[in-house]
C-alpha cells in the first residue's frame, strides 16, 4: 500500500503552485527541512523567506506580504504556528482577513520522540474558534495536493494541518475535493464513523474488523473542519443513528465538538468522541502514542461496538 | 534629498496644527480614545504625509505608493486626522470615530478606511507588517518605502525585536522606524514600569543606522528622514523624544493622558491652545 507524509506532499505541490503563481510567498521558521517548504526554497530562494525561529515575527511578516497581494503559505510545527503565534495569526491575519495560509506539519501525537512539548493536541481548536478562518485535515498525499490547489484559490486566512509521519493512501487521484465538503469512503447503515486526517485510514481499518462481524459502518473523512460539511453530518446521523468521532487531537473543541455542535441542534443521536482525553502527549514512537492514547484499531472497534448499544 | 525650506516648513506646521485640531474634536465627539499618544506622534506624521510621502489619495491602491504603519495603532486619531487633511476621504467621517458601523474604528483596520495599510492596534505587530511589506518590495523590484511608527513602550514587546533582528538580517533599507519616544506609558513612565532604555543603543546593536531627534521639530525630522533615505545596506532608526500630550498644556508629560478623551469643557480649553 503506498505511503506518504502529508507534509511530504505539502513541499511537492508548493513546487507545483511555485511553478504555475508567481505570486506565491513561502515563508518558514527555522523548521524547512521538517516541514518540506526547503523543496520551494531551492527552487525559488527569491520568493522564499526564513524568519528563523521567530514565529511571531513571521506571521506578521505573512501579514505585510499579503498586503501587498503575495499569496503566502507560511509554516512551522503546530504547536508554535498555532500556539506561539497564535495572537499574530488572530490580529495580523485573520481580523484582516488576509491571504495567508498557515501550513502547519508535525500535529498531534504521530511527532513521536520528540515528546509533549512539540505535539499539539490544540490546533485545530485554537484555528477553529477563530473568525475568518478555514481549517482543512487532509487525510493523505492526494487530499493534502487538491487542498493546497483550492487553498490557493481561496481568498482569505487558511489553516492546514500536517502530520509527521507517512500515512496510507485513502483517496482516488480523481478526488473532487471541496472546501466545505466531506467525503464519504465507505457506505454502511449500522454507525458512521467520522474522522479527520490520520485516523480515516484507521477508520477504515476498522470498517473492515466490524464488517467481519456483521457490523455496517459509514466511514467519512471530514477534511473541512471549518466550513463543517453540515448537510453530510446531519445525513449520517439520520441515517446510523449514531456517530463516532475520530481525531489525533484533543476531544475537546477539534472535530468531535464540531460535529456534536451540529448534531446537537440539529439531529441529536448519541456521539462518542474518540480523541485525546485532555492530555499532553509523551516520548514515544508514534505508532506506540497512538496505541497508548487509545486511537488504535482495535481501541476504534472496541468505542464502536459500545457505542451500537447506545443506539 | 528633499527640499527643506521655509515653505516646506510652514506647510507642516500648518498641516501639524490642524492635526492636533482634529484629534481634539474627534476624541471629544468618540468620548473615548487615546489622546497623549496621538498628539506626541502629530508632527511626525504630519511630515510624513506632507513632505516625504509618495502617495495619491485619489489611488490608495496604488501598487508603487509609500506605505505607513501606525504599529502604536492606538493613536489612531494622528493617522485619522492626516488621512482626512490628506483626503483620502470626507473629513466629515472624523466625527464618527469608535461609533458602531463607523470605518474608523478604535484601532485602525485598513479593511475599513481607505488610505490604511494595516490592522494594528495589538502592540508589536505593526512593525512586522513593515518588514513583510519592505520584503513584498525587494521581491517585486519595487522602489516604495515603508515606514512604521511604534510607541517606546511597544518596544518593551519581544515581537518588536524579532522584527528588527529581521529587518537587518534582510539588509532592509527601503524601511524606516521611528519611535515616538514620550516616556510615558500606562502605568507610568516607561523608566519605572519596564525600561526599553537604551533604545537607540538596542537599534544599533540589531544592525540599525539610527538616529535620534527632537520629534517636534521639523526641521530635524526632514533632515533624519533625508538622511534615512539615502543610507543603503541597512534599516534607519530615527529615535524621537517627544511630549505626550504635545500641544495642549494641561495634557503634556501626563500619565493619565493616555487613554482618556477630553470632555466638553477640555475640548474647548485644547483647540483654544492650538488655535
Amino acid at each position: 500500500m503506498k505511503k506518504q507524509a502529508t507534509r511530504d506532499a505539502y513541499g511537492q505541490a508548493l513546487l507545483e503552485l511555485g511553478a504555475l503563481y508567481d505570486n506565491i510567498v513561502v515563508l518558514d521558521a527555522d523548521l524547512s527541512k521538517s516541514t518540506k517548504t526547503v523543496e520551494f526554497a531551492r527552487a525559488y530562494p527569491e520568493r522564499f523567506i526564513n524568519a528563523g525561529i521567530a514565529e511571531q515575527n513571521m506571521m506578521g511578516m505573512a501579514a505585510g506580504l499579503a498586503s501587498c497581494g503575495k499569496v503566502v503559505f507560511a509554516s512551522s510545527f503546530a504547536i508554535f504556528a498555532t500556539g506561539r503565534a497564535f495572537e499574530q495569526v488572530r490580529n495580523s491575519i485573520a481580523y484582516a482577513k488576509l491571504n495567508v495560509k498557515i501550513c502547519a506539519t508535525h500535529a498531534g501525537i504521530t511527532v513521536g520522540e520528540d515528546g509533549g512539548s512539540h505535539q499539539s493536541v490544540e490546533d485545530i481548536a485554537l484555528m477553529r474558534s477563530v473568525p475568518n478562518m478555514t481549517v482543512i485535515v487532509p487525510s493523505d498525499g492526494i487530499s493534502t495536493r487538491q487542498a493546497l490547489f483550492q487553498l490557493y484559490q481561496h481568498e482569505g486566512p487558511a489553516y492546514l494541518r500536517l502530520g509527521r509521519p507517512a500515512v496510507p493512501q485513502v483517496h482516488d487521484p480523481e478526488l473532487d475535493f471541496a472546501i466545505g465538503r466531506a467525503v464519504e469512503l465507505r457506505r454502511g447503515k449500522d454507525l458512521s464513523l467520522m474522522a479527520c486526517g490520520i485516523m480515516v485510514s484507521k477508520a477504515l481499518q476498522a470498517a473492515e474488523i466490524l464488517a467481519a462481524e456483521g457490523i455496517e459502518v459509514s466511514v467519512v473523512d471530514v477534511l473541512s473542519i471549518k466550513p463543517l460539511d453540515k448537510e453530510m453530518i446531519i445525513s449520517k446521523a439520520r441515517e446510523s443513528g449514531a456517530l463516532l468521532t475520530l481525531e489525533e487531537h484533543s476531544i475537546i473543541g477539534g472535530l468531535g465538538s464540531s460535529i456534536c455542535e451540529v448534531v446537537c441542534e440539529y439531529c441529536p443521536v448519541p456521539v462518542t468522541c474518540l480523541g485525546i482525553n485532555d492530555l499532553f502527549g509523551l516520548s514515544g514512537s508514534p505508532e506506540e502514542l497512538l496505541q497508548y492514547y487509545g486511537l488504535g484499531v482495535e481501541q476504534i472497534v472496541e468505542k464502536a461496538r459500545n457505542l451500537l448499544k447506545k443506539k | 534629498m528633499r527640499r527643506i525650506g521655509e515653505e516646506e516648513l510652514v506647510l507642516t506646521s500648518e498641516k501639524a496644527g490642524i492635526i492636533r485640531q482634529e484629534i481634539i474634536k474627534m476624541l471629544g465627539e468618540a468620548g473615548s480614545g487615546h489622546t497623549g499618544g496621538s498628539l506626541s506622534a502629530a508632527d511626525m506624521v504630519a511630515c510624513l504625509y506632507f513632505w516625504e510621502m509618495k502617495l495619491d489619495p485619489k489611488k490608495p491602491d496604488w501598487v508603487d505608493r509609500d506605505r505607513f504603519v501606525l504599529s502604536k495603532g492606538h493613536a489612531a486619531p494622528v493617522l485619522y486626522a492626516a488621512l482626512a487633511e490628506k483626503g483620502f476621504f470626507p473629513r466629515e467621517y472624523l466625527k464618527t470615530l469608535r461609533k458602531l458601523g463607523s470605518p474608523l474604528q478604535g484601532h485602525p483596520d485598513m479593511r475599513q478606511l481607505a488610505g490604511v495599510e494595516a490592522c494594528t492596534g495589538s502592540l508589536g505587530q505593526g512593525i512586522s507588517w513593515a518588514v513583510g511589506m519592505a520584503l513584498a518590495a525587494r521581491i517585486d523590484k519595487r522602489d516604495y518605502r515603508v515606514y512604521a511608527l511604534l510607541g517606546d513602550g511597544e518596544l518593551e514587546e519581544g515581537m518588536v525585536w524579532e522584527a528588527t533582528m529581521a529587518a537587518a538580517h534582510y539588509r532592509l533599507d527601503n524601511l524606516l522606524a521611528l519611535v515616538d519616544n514620550n516616556g510615558l506609558q500606562i502605568d507610568g513612565k516607561i523608566a519605572e514600569v519596564m525600561s526599553p532604555e537604551p533604545i537607540t543603543d538596542k537599534f544599533a546593536a540589531f544592525g540599525w543606522n539610527t538616529l535620534e531627534i527632537d520629534g517636534h521639530d521639523h526641521r530635524q525630522i526632514m533632515e533624519a528622514l533625508n538622511s534615512a533615505r539615502s543610507f543603503k545596506g541597512s534599516p534607519t532608526a530615527i529615535i524621537a523624544r517627544t511630549t505626550k500630550g504635545k500641544g495642549c498644556s494641561f495634557m503634556e508629560n501626563r500619565v493619565e493622558w493616555h487613554g482618556t478623551a477630553p470632555n466638553r469643557e477640555e475640548v474647548e480649553k485644547a483647540l483654544a491652545e492650538l488655535a
